[in-house]
């Protein structure tokens, strides 16, 4: 079935190229109508839920903004405290139960397939936010949506990704999602974050990998947080962050009219000292979510 | 090596051109244990013209599953499946994987949801010569 109304959006491999690409066609008629001030209410008296059972501020405040602009309402939680969950409850049962008050929902869980399953028992539409070290195809289809809004175009970029790309769940969706455009990669880590090789295995794009933090001449440098939880010395991990950390000495030999892409949130690994830069785009990347997900949504919901 | 014939059997299965060494296998596969009362042969290392070695198991009134041909298809994917009536063969079928194993196989991702709520584990198969799966739900691969 094709991507429209009445489908989840559960990972970023159930969509195909001219779905991804409708996609960014609706999310920039929202782009425009949000920044017009006139967004038209397609969802007026729906009930949209948000449920967040590990907590994540932006997906979640992005997907809630997402649905009110559209005349939806958000019911739901973040976090499992004082839920039935807490009490045990299968996430069967409060999917089967949840899925009888509303029109469709936003989903995020700790783990692998969580959302996958919770399709598998809703009848409305189901949108992940995320589940585990899995899928988030919202955060990718922003990713992808950023680049072509800064270039126009995908085909024929330079990508750079840096840092955590060993844990790293957003830069393997989008190293995959890239699989439909024709880039050139290249994977900057420590040797102790390399990108798994069942990931790489994957990728059909041609990849240089590096060790050092070298960025040449990329036109996109796509920036991950080095996680403390990774390592067990930490002198070890303030070392390897400090290397792939991202200032403006770094883009001095940048190409002219490159961007530096995050996921966010960010602790250190790009210095603020950058946000003042012509380069910085991590913040109208993540403004970017919003239209993506009025987009996403309205697409399930109206087709 | 010398020709080795086994009894035959009645009625029943025989599992032919098992990959040498997992026949043990099999009969957990096959639910044989040791309060299994019918007739069970076992052959383990005979010559084989298809693979060299293989294993056979022989065993009397027994039918297999749709849900044990597919575990069989996991251990023993090139085998074949005699089923014997009054000392016959009636049909022989080769092994086939299934397009995706239902509830058979568990998914090795500790943080996968299947191994934490009810649910039936679901694979699709990635690739078929070395046997790879792919979980329907953390969407790895094993
Ligand atoms: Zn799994």
């Amino acid at each position: 079935m094709a991507f429209g109304k009445g489908s989840d959006l559960i990972s970023i491999s159930d969509l195909e190229k001219k779905e991804i690409e409708a996609v960014f066609a609706r999310a920039k008629k929202f782009e425009d109508a949000v920044k017009a001030g006139k967004v038209k209410r397609t969802l007026e008296g729906r009930v949209v839920a948000s449920l967040f059972f590990e907590a994540s501020t932006r997906t979640r405040l992005s997907s809630a903004s997402a649905a009110n602009h559209l005349g939806a309402r958000v019911i739901g939680f973040s976090g499992i405290e004082g839920t039935s969950v807490q009490k045990g409850e299968t996430l069967s049962d409060t999917i089967e139960m949840v899925d009888k008050y509303i029109d469709a929902i936003f989903i995020r869980h700790p783990l692998d397939g969580a959302a996958r399953l919770a399709a598998e028992v809703a009848k409305h539409p189901v949108i992940n936010c995320g589940d585990g070290s899995n899928q988030h195809p919202t955060q990718t289809l922003l990713d992808l949506y950023t680049m072509r809004k800064e270039f126009g175009r995908i085909d024929g970029l330079e990508i750079a990704l840096v840092g955590d790309l060993k844990y790293g769940r957003t830069v393997h969706s989008l190293a995959l999602a890239l699989n439909h455009y024709k880039v050139r990669l290249k994977f900057v880590s420590h040797p102790s974050l390399k990108m798994p090789d069942y990931i790489r295995k994957e990728v059909s794009n041609p990849v240089a990998e590096t060790e050092r933090l070298d960025i040449g001449k990329c036109d996109v440098v796509y920036v991950t947080r080095i996680q403390k939880e990774r390592f067990s010395d930490l002198m070890e991990y303030e070392r390897v962050k400090g290397i792939y950390k991202i200032t403006p000495g770094v883009l001095e030999g940048a190409k002219k009219g490159s961007i530096v892409m995050h996921p966010l949130p960010r602790v250190d690994e790009i210095s603020r000292t950058v946000d003042a830069t012509p380069n910085a785009r991590y913040f109208q990347q993540a403004g970017n979510g919003l239209f993506i997900r009025m987009a996403v949504l309205d697409a399930v919901m109206n087709g | 090596m010398a020709e080795v014939k086994l009894e035959k059997i009645r009625d029943g299965t025989v599992i032919d051109h098992v990959p040498a060494g997992r026949a043990l296998q099999v009969l957990r596969v096959l639910g044989v244990d040791d309060k299994f009362s019918d007739i069970v042969a076992l052959l383990m290392n005979v010559e084989s013209r298809r693979t060299g070695r293989k294993d056979v198991i022989k065993v009397e009134n027994k039918v297999l599953s749709k849900e044990e041909t597919d575990r069989l298809a996991l251990v023993a994917p090139n085998a074949t499946i005699n089923i014997i009536k009054s000392y016959e063969v009636r049909k022989k079928t080769r092994v086939e994987l299934p397009k995706e194993f239902v509830g058979i196989v568990k998914c090795a991702n500790p943080q996968c949801v299947t191994n934490h709520e009810p649910v039936a584990t679901r694979f699709s198969i990635e690739s078929n010569n070395p046997i790879q799966l792919r979980c329907r739900y953390c969407e790895r691969t094993q």
